[in-house]
């Protein structure tokens, strides 16, 4: 099995979220970057693969320099060897094409991504690398086994799931439960510092869409403490009209 | 020059998305509003997308199309745009649109946008969430093709009695298109489901287990609520996956969202902050759910509830 994951570099889940120079630029000062949690899934699920099958892991990550400690905490979980490609990544057309430039040559059986980021939340990334390569992409993904080249998902749609059959090669978008989060250990820790990591360069530069400025949300009103269910019952009815 | 929706049917009905898609989709244009439609429908629904703002409906009614295969659905769709000769597609998320809309951008040349929460302005630039919510993002579509994929709670439903003509559709599907199979589907019926729901009920793990969700369930079925849950308690399996809200979990932006013995971590908050009126029930007065929250109600679940559903039964 030769696998590719695909991760992102992203704000901690309990970041504060703000903007600079202008609202025109996410403001990076006393923010954790981490691997994204859905990515971290994905990861974890091809480190079972990998122990159930053999086989090979890369992981990939289209951005800047600072990304890297990123990329090493993913291989001190468990992938082989990494890839960044050496660019901004604030297009989700401009990244999936850079990551399917990469998965054209190699022929991975398994490309998995989460099934968003947690910054730009597009869940667009899995799609158009599939299209793009010219094979299924599914998501979002809770559950994935691998049998002689068949794969067998579990997708979470509205109110329940399907179960799904499709031979490699896929791309995945991976969500809870599809496997437990990996914590890297300290072997792990020492053999990633010598997995190779090899930095490209973009091969195209063409992009989709173009972000002008960001804003916060307005702040919350003050909050009404209520005792009494009945006071509770015609407020929602007659303050937020809601019955 | 017409703008498409795609129409989601869920088992033969219209989803409600979808029908605010089309009114987006009509706010957006000059009253040009093709809704595609695939798969079996119920009854005459289709005609009454014209009363959401649809001028014309396209409908493949062929049962291949019923399961919801997202490379089929992207082709059909492409289909569609190159036939009525549409450079903008517009779409409700959801777990089937996306991952289709991702498809058909490639295909098309198109830029595609989620997470979309307003009308786009004469520059094609439009805002949508980011963040998981906790910040928005102003992003232009700089290709000469547009797809739009709307979140919800971003359009007010038009309603005006107009009724949209039905021409059929025959996209040419290849078998290629198939080829993810669809072995089986469990799906909960009868019930409101959680990413649609104008009103939610959710318990944590202040509900101490699974046996104690009668009280949710009766409260949620005066409001006629969906429920949900905060992660731990469908970890622990107290509760389907499905129900769970949150940033790994689904993102739920209702009128009403009632939060019971859940403590309001962030990762909890991000699926729920697009909610227009929270209420939080804990009996711990410092939970930092009530920091988000606009009515708050300090006092033990098992006491609360119960009278809070009599309250509502008698109001209403
Ligand atoms: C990367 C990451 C992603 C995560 N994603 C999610 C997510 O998507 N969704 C999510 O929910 N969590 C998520 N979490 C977990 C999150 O951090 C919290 O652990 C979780 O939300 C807590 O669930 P809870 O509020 O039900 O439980 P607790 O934190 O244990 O809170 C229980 C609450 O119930 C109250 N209570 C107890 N008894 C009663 C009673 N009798 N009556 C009234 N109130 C009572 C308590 O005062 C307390 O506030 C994530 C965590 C991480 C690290
Ligand atoms: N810059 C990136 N580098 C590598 N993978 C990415 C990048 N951006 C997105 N992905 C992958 O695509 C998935 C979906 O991202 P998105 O479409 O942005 O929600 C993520 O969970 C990642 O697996």
């Amino acid at each position: 099995m030769k696998i590719l994951v695909c991760i992102t570099h992203v704000p901690d889940t309990t970041s504060r979220i703000a903007f600079t120079n202008n609202n025109s630029e996410f403001d990076n000062s006393g923010v954790q970057f981490v691997i994204g949690p859905y990515d971290d899934y994905a990861l974890a699920r091809a480190v079972e693969l990998k122990e159930q099958m053999g086989g090979s892991i890369t992981v990939l990550n289209v951005g800047e320099a600072v990304t890297e400690p990123t990329l090493r905490k993913a291989l001190a979980i468990g992938a082989d060897d990494a890839i960044r490609i050496n660019a901004r990544a604030d297009d989700s057309f401009f990244v999936a094409s850079q990551i399917a430039e990469v998965a054209k040559t190699e022929n991975y059986d398994l490309i998995l991504m989460g099934r968003e980021s947690i910054d730009f939340n597009g869940g667009m990334v899995h799609g158009m690398v599939g299209e793009l390569l010219g094979i299924p992409s599914l998501s979002p993904v809770m559950k994935l086994e691998v049998e002689n080249g068949v794969a067998t998902l579990a997708r979470e749609i509205e109110g329940g799931k399907e179960i799904l059959e499709a031979l490699l090669p896929l791309v995945v978008g991976c969500q809870e439960p599809i496997a437990e989060w990996k914590i890297p250990n300290m072997r792990g820790i020492m053999t990633a510092r010598s997995k190779p990591l090899k930095v490209i360069e973009a091969t195209t530069h063409s992009v989709a869409t173009k972000t002008t400025s960001y804003d916060l949300p307005p702040e919350k009103g003050a909050i009404k403490m209520v005792d009494d269910m009945k006071e509770l019952a015609r407020l929602l009815k007659e303050e937020a009209k809601i019955l | 020059m017409a703008v498409l929706v795609f129409v989601e049917l869920s088992d033969g009905e219209v989803k409600k998305s979808s029908r605010e898609a089309v009114t987006y989709a009509s706010a957006m244009s000059n009253g040009d509003v093709v809704a595609v439609v695939l798969g079996t429908a119920a009854g005459d629904q289709l005609k009454k997308l014209g009363n959401n703002g649809a001028s014309k409906v396209l409908h493949a009614n062929n049962p291949k199309f019923d399961q919801g295969v997202i490379s089929a659905y992207a082709s059909a769709l492409a289909e569609a745009m190159q036939k009525t000769q549409s450079d903008s597609l517009v779409l409700a998320e959801s777990s089937l649109g996306n991952p289709v809309a991702a498809r058909v951008s490639i295909k098309m040349d198109a830029s595609l946008v989620t997470n979309v929460v307003a009308l786009p302005d004469a520059h094609f630039n439009v805002k949508r969430s980011i963040y998981t919510g906790k910040a928005s993002a102003h992003t232009t579509l700089t290709k000469d093709k547009k797809i739009l994929s709307i979140k919800k709670g971003a359009v007010i439903l038009k309603e005006d009695g107009a009724e949209a003509p039905i021409e059929n559709f025959n996209p040419s599907i290849e078998d290629s298109d198939f080829g993810v199979k669809q072995v089986s589907r469990e799906k909960t019926t009868g019930k409101v489901l959680l990413p649609e729901a104008d009103i939610v009920v959710s318990g944590g793990r202040g509900l101490k287990g699974p046996e104690n969700w009668g009280m949710i369930e009766d409260l949620a079925e005066v409001l006629g609520a969906a429920t949900g849950c905060s992660k731990p308690v469908s970890d622990m399996d107290w509760r389907p996956h499905h129900e769970h809200v949150g940033q790994t979990g689904i993102k739920v932006a209702p009128t009403l969202y009632i939060a019971i013995g859940i403590s309001g971590a962030i990762q909890h908050l991000a699926g729920v902050n697009q909610s227009k009126y929270i209420v939080v029930i804990n009996k711990d007065a410092d939970a930092p759910f009530f920091k988000a929250a606009d009515y708050g109600v300090v006092g033990d679940a098992f006491e609360v509830v119960p009278k809070l559903t009599e309250a509502i039964k008698a109001i209403k």
